[in-house]
């Protein structure tokens, strides 16, 4: 989808090209992650693919087409665009914001507002509320939301990406990370995504190319990156702890059917059910879900002591931290380290019961792979 | 409805009133006949018209010649020579109106049509400079996203640069705009009439009300104008 062939930047005046004779292929829905230290060259790479930079020489393919042949203007229509400030336009609305690639390719009116309405819902902002709002009245995550909404409107095949995420809070930028890789799992565009963050491009990648001083290090999987580091660079920044990593590239999902744990109670379930729920439990204490299956709260083996009462809820205590399905094993590691309890509760988007996550399940992944 | 009399209506019919007072006074209650021979209805309308044709007129000019050259000058090619014209300009604010009237007295004589030209050279200066500022002042990365999502250079020009610098732009417009009704009394040393008449009568024949009456009408007329352009830009502006 993206081919670049000995491409080289220099730009003028610099002795050293910013870039050089770089080679890299990115395939079609594939997310490539370009990470490295600060001026090795991985958002200069990136910005030459839609002739930001221009390339000092070698050729850009973009779909099989030579790119430097092309339109710049027609080349960038197709290509979604995200830069780390964002820069959305502080005088225009949400919606204009995210309009702005409609308007350029003269989209009728209403197909354009049926295109934004749908962005702004997939990116979790309700267009009645967000749609006439400015910019300045937005916070941080929510602006990052419409910039990632923005770059997408017009459904362009290939995204580029330089630390959308890199401006807002560690809480926020993990559950946008989760939340844009759901999405790219239904719209699978073929994305370049540049972070300096080395936990970030293993969670966000399906490749990764590793950059430093403008040239390619290693370009690999995610997996053989952290199991066969190809020099010493490569294995300083990807770091010692590299089994803890690998928590990163595992999905809650994929192991939440393998652990076998006791079912939740119910609200109203009798003193004595519980008391022997909470002693079959393999964590000494059970969660309290209501008649949609969503989340109460969970009771604890000292519960059952300290309070009276006749059914689960009167014995139990709120939960102050779940965790969706989507995250990596490692956020949900960092949410029990928090809470300093030994599980977390796995929920879906509306709060529904999903199961529950151990310490030791987290401890049983990391031995399978080393 | 009390709203729009407030925020809108109530400062300019306060200004209009204390204009139509002042020359009514002075009017109505002469101290002396000289005085109620160069103070007439006829005289102060005529001096009004004639501050307001010289105003109008160089400002207008000015608006357009100092906004297309300001974009001009804020494109990447220029932007260098834009520096320069930027220093040029501070150091061509720093001359004193009347010497800039008399300036072009002694190369293009007397008459309105040399006024206005006067004006209208020294009122480019802050339209000129608040263009290119505002222009330039727009942030990189707002330029960059723009461009990377397939905006023409003319396009990102009119729907994103414009319009941020848009108020800056105004700033400088009203400071051209009172800095235009002020020196535009100057004109009648080269014969171009407006408020200076009545300023430089009453001096000459040493009746303070004269002068006052010229003066305080320039002044009224200044507030008043800038007051319009200010909530010209407020109605447009609502997103900072």
């Amino acid at each position: 989808m993206i081919k670049l062939e000995n491409v080289t930047k220099k730009f003028p005046g610099m002795e050293k090209p910013a870039v050089n004779d770089l080679n890299l292929e990115v395939k079609k829905g594939d997310v490539c992650v370009l990470v490295g230290p600060s001026g090795c060259g991985k958002t200069t790479t990136m910005k030459m693919i839609n002739r930001i930079h221009e390339p000092t020489s070698g050729t850009i393919y973009v779909d099989g087409e030579d790119a430097l042949k092309m339109d710049p203007i027609k080349l960038r229509l197709d290509i979604g665009y995200v830069i780390q400030e964002i820069g959305l336009f502080p005088h225009m609305t949400i919606e204009e914001n995210v309009a702005t690639v409609p308007n350029e390719k003269n989209w009728p009116k209403d197909k354009t507002k049926k295109q934004v309405n749908e962005m702004l819902k997939l990116v979790g902002l309700d267009p009645e509320v967000y749609g006439n709002r400015y910019p300045s009245a937005l916070s941080g995550g929510q602006r990052q939301r419409v910039g990632v909404a923005r770059a997408m409107v017009s459904d362009p095949p290939i995204m580029l990406m330089d630390e959308p995420f890199g401006a807002v809070d560690p809480i926020t930028r993990a559950r946008l990370q989760n939340e844009f890789l759901r999405i790219q799992e239904r719209i699978e565009k073929t994305i370049v995504f540049v972070t300096h963050d080395i936990d970030e491009a293993i969670k966000m990648g399906d490749s990764i190319a590793v950059m430093r001083n403008g040239n390619l290090i290693q370009h690999s999987t995610p997996d053989e990156l952290l199991s066969s580091p190809k020099d010493e660079f490569v294995a300083n920044l990807v770091g010692r702890n590299r089994s803890i990593k690998r928590l990163h590239l595992i999905r809650i999902r994929e192991i939440l059917e393998e652990v076998d744990r006791a079912k939740p109670a119910p609200e109203d379930m009798p003193l004595d059910d519980i008391k022997k729920r909470v002693s079959d439990s393999d964590i000494r204490s059970v969660i309290v879900v209501d008649n949609d299956n969503k989340l109460k709260g969970v009771i604890g083996v000292s519960d059952l002591k300290r309070k009276t009462g006749e059914v689960a809820a009167d014995y139990m205590n709120e939960i102050e931290q779940s965790i969706t399905s989507d995250a990596t094993l490692n956020d949900a590691l960092s949410v029990m380290l928090e809470a300093g309890e030994g599980y977390v509760a796995v929920v879906n988007e509306d709060d529904v019961y999903q199961g529950t996550i151990t310490l030791g399940d987290l401890l049983n992944v990391v031995k399978e792979d080393s | 409805m009390i709203h729009i009399f407030r925020n809108y209506l109530l400062i300019p019919l306060l200004l209009l009133l204390a204009g139509f007072g002042i020359a009514t006074y002075g009017v109505l209650f002469p101290t002396d006949t000289l005085v109620a021979r160069v103070l007439t209805y006829e005289n102060v309308m005529l001096a009004l018209q004639q501050h307001m044709g010289l105003m109008f007129v160089s400002m207008f000019g000015a608006i357009i010649v100092g906004v297309l050259v300001g974009i001009m000058l804020s494109r990447p090619k220029l932007y260098y020579l834009g520096r320069g014209v930027e220093n040029v300009v501070n150091v061509g604010q720093t001359v004193p109106s009347l010497a800039v009237l008399a300036l072009f007295f002694t190369i293009l004589g007397l008459g309105f049509r040399v006024a206005v030209f006067a004006l209208f050279l020294y009122s480019i200066l802050p339209i000129l400079r608040n263009t290119f500022a505002g222009i330039i002042a727009v942030p990189d990365s707002i330029i960059e996203s723009a461009k990377g999502m397939g905006m023409t250079p003319y396009r990102i020009l009119t729907k994103i640069e414009l319009p941020l610098a848009f108020p800056i732009i105004v700033a400088g417009i009203r400071t051209a705009v009172v800095i235009n009704v002020g020196a535009a009394t100057l004109a009648t040393f080269i014969g171009g009439g407006g408020f200076g008449d009545l300023i430089v009568t009453g001096l000459s024949v040493g009746r303070t009300m004269v002068i006052v009456s010229g003066a305080s009408l320039a002044a009224v007329t200044a507030i008043m104008l800038d007051y319009i352009v200010g909530k010209i830009e407020e109605s447009i502006v609502k997103w900072a």
